[in-house]
C-alpha cells in the first residue's frame, strides 16, 4: 500500500478495485451518413488503466465525448456504476448506476467524469490557479449575493477548495506556474494544467485524450509518471488514448483497440500486441481479396499501354 | 506591509486573496478616496453635474462589463435594459407610491429579470449573432416605450416628470445642493457597485463566468451549467444596468425614450472598450472617459473660436470626427484599454531602471 502526505483523496469513486466501473453497451454513433463507432462495447475496471488505440480517424476521441456526454449515440448504452464501498469522506455508498447516454455533458461530469482534451482546451486568460479552482466549481456553491459580499461563506469557500488545488499543484509540480496565465505556458506545461484540472475535480473516472501528443521523449516520460502517480497513489481510474505504442503497452492495464468505428479487439497489453486484426489495422497486409488483385492488374495494364 | 511587489510574501490564503498587497498600492486607493471626498468642494454645479453622469455611467458600464468583457455574450440592449430600470423605478415610487429605495431595488430586480429573459438567445448564438439578437431587444422595448400602447407609461404625455428624491424623511434640496447631494448618493452606490462586481470575480461564480467566455465546452465538461452561467450573467448584468437606469430617471427628474436609444448602447459599448474588456477598472475609466471626452472637445472648440471659427460653427460634425478619430487611436495604440495602459504605466515604474 502506498502512502501519501496529502490530506485529500483525489479519487472521487466510491467503487471497490476490480468491480466494472464504466460499462460501454453497444454503441453506435453517427454523423448523417458516417458512422463513427458501430456496435462497440467493452467494461473498464475500477483500479485499471484502460488504453484505448487506433489508427487516425478510428473513432477514438467520438468514444471519450460519448462517454463525457458531449456526443449522444443513437444507439446503446453507457454505465457508470458508483457504490459499494466508501468514497472519499469515509461515507458508505449504495450502490448504483447512472445512464451517461442521457445526461448532458455538466451532469456527467458532476458525476466525477473529468476528462482532458486532444487540443488542449483551457481557459486561456486564467491564470493556472484559477483553472485548477475552476475544476473545484461542482464542489462549490455559488450563490450571487454572498459572491458580491465577498467576506463571509464566498472567501471562506475559496480559502477550503484551495488546500486540495494546492495539492494537485504539489502533485503535477506547478509551484512556479501558479499565477502565470495558461496561455503563456509551454505546451507541455498546458497538458499538465489540463490534467491538473481534472484532478481538482477529484475523478471517479478520468479521461486522457492524447496527454502526451506532440511530446518530447523526456515531457512524455514525466507525463506518464504523473499519470502513474494519479493511478497509484490516487487511486484513479484512467481512461486513456495515446498513439505511443511503448508507452501504452508500459501504463496500462488494459487495451482497446478500434479500426473505422468497430471494436476489432480487446485485451491485456500481451494479448492485443499479439493480435492479428490489430496488427492489420497498424500495418496493413497483403490482401487475400481476388477481386482486388484483379483491379490492381487491370490498373497495372492500363498504365503499361 | 511590503513596500514594493517584489517584498511580497504572503504567509496565508487570506492575505494573498487580499486585492491589494503592497503600500503603493494602499496608498494610491487611498489617494482615490480622497478625490473622492474632495470633488464636491472644488466643482462648480456644471462639472458636478458631468460628475454625476460620469458616476452613473460607471454603474452601467461595470454591469455592461460583467456581461460583454467577462462573460463574452456581446449585448447591443444595454439601452433598452436602463429603459426598463428607469421607467420600472419612477412608475413604482411615483405612481404607485411604494419608497423610492424600495422602488428602486425592485427596479433591479425587473431589470434583471427582463435582462434574462432577453439572454435567452445567449443560449444558442455566439458573438455578432448574439449581437444582432440583442439588438432586437433594444429594438423592442423602444418601440413599446415609444408607442406607449394604452398610454400605461406616460400616461399619454411621452414622458415622465419625475418627483425630487426623497427618502426616509430625507429631501434633495434646490439648486444650491441640488447636485452635491445627488454626488453622495451616487458615489456611495457606485462605489458599492464597483467593489460588488470585483468581489464576483474574486469567486467561483465570476470564474465560471470567465471560463464560458474562453471555452465553453471545457467548461461544460470540468461541470459548469452553460444555461445558468450564461443567463446568471445576463441577470447579474441587467442588475447593474437597471441600477443605472433607475437612477438616470430619479436624478434627471424626467423619463422619455429619447435618452434610452440604440446610440445609448453603442456609447456604453465604447466606453468599455476603450476602457478595456475584462476589467472592471477598465469600465471606469473607460466611463469616465467617454463622458469626458465630449465636454473637453467643446470646451476646446469654444476656446479655438476666435481663431478658427469653423469650429464653433461646425461644433457637433467637429466633435463627431473627434470621438471617432479618439476612439480609432485607442484601438490601434492600446487595444487592451486605458486599462491596460494603466498597467503598463505601472509595471513601468516597477521594473525601473530596467526595460523589464
Amino acid at each position: 500500500m502506498l502512502t501519501r502526505a496529502y490530506q485529500h483523496s483525489l479519487n472521487g469513486s466510491s467503487r471497490p478495485e476490480g468491480l466494472p466501473l464504466l460499462e460501454v453497451d453497444d454503441i453506435s454513433l453517427r454523423f448523417g451518413g458516417v458512422k463513427a463507432l458501430t456496435n462497440v462495447s467493452f467494461t473498464v475496471t475500477q483500479g485499471h488503466v484502460h488504453a484505448i488505440i487506433g489508427p487516425n480517424g478510428a473513432g477514438k476521441s467520438s468514444l471519450l465525448n460519448c462517454i463525457s456526454g458531449i456526443y449522444h449515440p443513437q444507439e446503446g448504452q453507457i454505465r457508470l456504476h458508483t457504490g459499494g464501498g466508501q468514497d472519499f469522506r469515509g461515507k458508505d455508498v449504495q450502490e448504483g448506476q447512472h445512464l451517461l447516454t442521457q445526461l448532458p455533458s455538466y451532469k456527467v461530469a458532476r458525476l466525477g467524469v473529468a476528462r482532458s482534451f486532444q487540443n488542449i482546451e483551457l481557459f486561456s486568460h486564467l491564470s493556472v490557479l484559477e483553472n485548477l479552482m475552476l475544476g473545484r466549481h461542482i464542489h462549490m456553491r455559488h450563490s450571487v449575493l454572498a459572491s458580491m459580499l465577498w467576506f463571509g461563506p464566498a472567501r471562506k469557500q475559496e480559502i477550503e477548495h484551495r488546500h486540495l488545488v494546492e495539492e494537485v499543484i504539489d502533485l503535477l509540480q506547478l509551484q512556479s506556474y501558479r499565477h502565470k496565465p495558461v496561455g503563456a505556458l509551454a505546451y507541455g506545461i498546458q497538458k499538465r494544467v489540463e490534467l491538473g484540472r481534472a484532478l481538482c475535480i477529484q475523478p471517479a473516472l478520468l479521461l486522457l485524450d492524447e496527454p502526451m501528443a506532440g511530446m518530447n521523449a523526456e515531457e512524455k516520460e514525466d507525463m506518464a509518471r504523473y499519470i502513474l502517480d494519479v493511478h497509484e497513489l490516487a487511486g484513479v481510474s484512467v481512461v486513456l488514448i495515446e498513439h505511443d505504442m511503448n508507452v501504452v503497452m508500459d501504463i496500462s492495464d488494459r487495451v482497446s483497440v478500434l479500426d473505422f468505428g468497430k471494436l476489432i479487439a480487446d485485451g491485456t497489453p500481451d494479448e492485443v500486441k499479439a493480435d492479428p486484426a490489430v496488427i492489420e489495422a497498424y500495418l496493413g497486409s497483403d490482401t487475400e481479396d481476388d477481386e482486388v488483385k484483379d483491379a490492381e492488374r487491370r490498373m497495372q495494364e492500363r498504365t503499361d499501354v | 506591509m511590503a513596500m514594493t511587489a517584489t517584498g511580497v510574501h504572503h504567509r496565508s490564503y487570506t492575505s494573498e486573496l487580499r486585492l491589494r498587497a503592497t503600500r503603493a498600492e494602499y496608498v494610491r486607493l487611498a489617494l482615490m478616496g480622497v478625490l473622492l471626498v474632495v470633488v464636491p468642494f472644488v466643482l462648480d454645479n456644471y462639472w458636478m453635474s458631468i460628475a454625476n453622469t460620469i458616476l452613473i455611467a460607471i454603474i452601467g458600464a461595470v454591469g455592461l462589463n460583467i456581461l460583454v468583457g467577462y462573460t463574452g455574450q456581446i449585448s447591443l440592449g444595454q439601452g433598452g435594459f436602463l429603459a426598463v430600470g428607469a421607467y420600472t423605478s419612477v412608475i413604482l415610487s411615483d405612481r404607485m407610491g411604494l419608497p423610492t429605495p424600495l422602488a428602486i431595488a425592485l427596479a433591479v430586480v425587473m431589470t434583471a429579470v427582463v435582462g434574462t429573459f432577453f439572454g435567452l438567445p445567449g443560449l444558442r448564438l455566439k458573438g455578432l449573432y448574439l449581437a444582432i439578437a440583442t439588438l432586437a431587444s433594444q429594438q423592442i422595448i423602444e418601440f413599446l416605450i415609444r408607442r406607449d400602447y394604452g398610454d400605461f407609461l406616460t400616461g399619454g404625455l411621452g414622458y415622465i416628470n419625475v418627483e425630487r428624491l426623497g427618502f426616509l424623511g430625507f429631501q434633495v434640496g434646490g439648486r444650491d445642493v441640488f447636485e452635491r447631494q445627488w454626488y453622495v448618493i451616487l458615489a456611495v452606490l457606485a462605489v458599492l457597485s464597483v467593489v460588488a462586481a470585483r468581489n464576483i470575480f474574486r469567486t467561483g461564480l465570476g470564474r465560471s463566468f470567465m471560463a464560458v467566455r474562453d471555452q465553453d465546452i471545457a467548461a461544460e465538461a470540468i461541470g459548469v451549467n452553460l444555461t445558468r452561467a450564461k443567463l446568471t450573467a445576463f441577470a447579474v448584468s441587467s442588475g447593474f444596468v437597471g441600477l443605472a437606469g433607475a437612477l438616470t430617471a430619479h436624478y434627471s427628474e424626467v423619463v422619455s425614450w429619447e435618452k434610452f436609444t440604440l446610440e445609448v448602447s453603442i456609447l456604453y459599448l465604447a466606453m468599455i472598450i476603450v476602457g478595456g474588456l475584462g476589467s472592471i477598472a477598465g469600465a471606469v475609466y473607460g466611463a469616465i472617459f467617454m463622458t469626458l471626452l465630449p465636454v473637453v472637445i467643446r470646451n476646446v472648440a469654444n476656446a479655438l473660436e476666435s481663431v478658427v471659427p469653423f469650429l464653433g460653427s461646425q461644433l457637433p460634425a467637429v466633435q463627431n470626427a473627434t470621438f471617432g478619430l479618439v476612439i480609432i487611436l485607442f484601438l490601434i495604440i492600446e487595444p487592451r484599454g486605458l486599462n491596460r495602459l494603466w498597467e503598463r504605466i505601472k509595471e513601468y515604474f516597477r521594473f525601473w531602471p530596467f526595460r523589464y
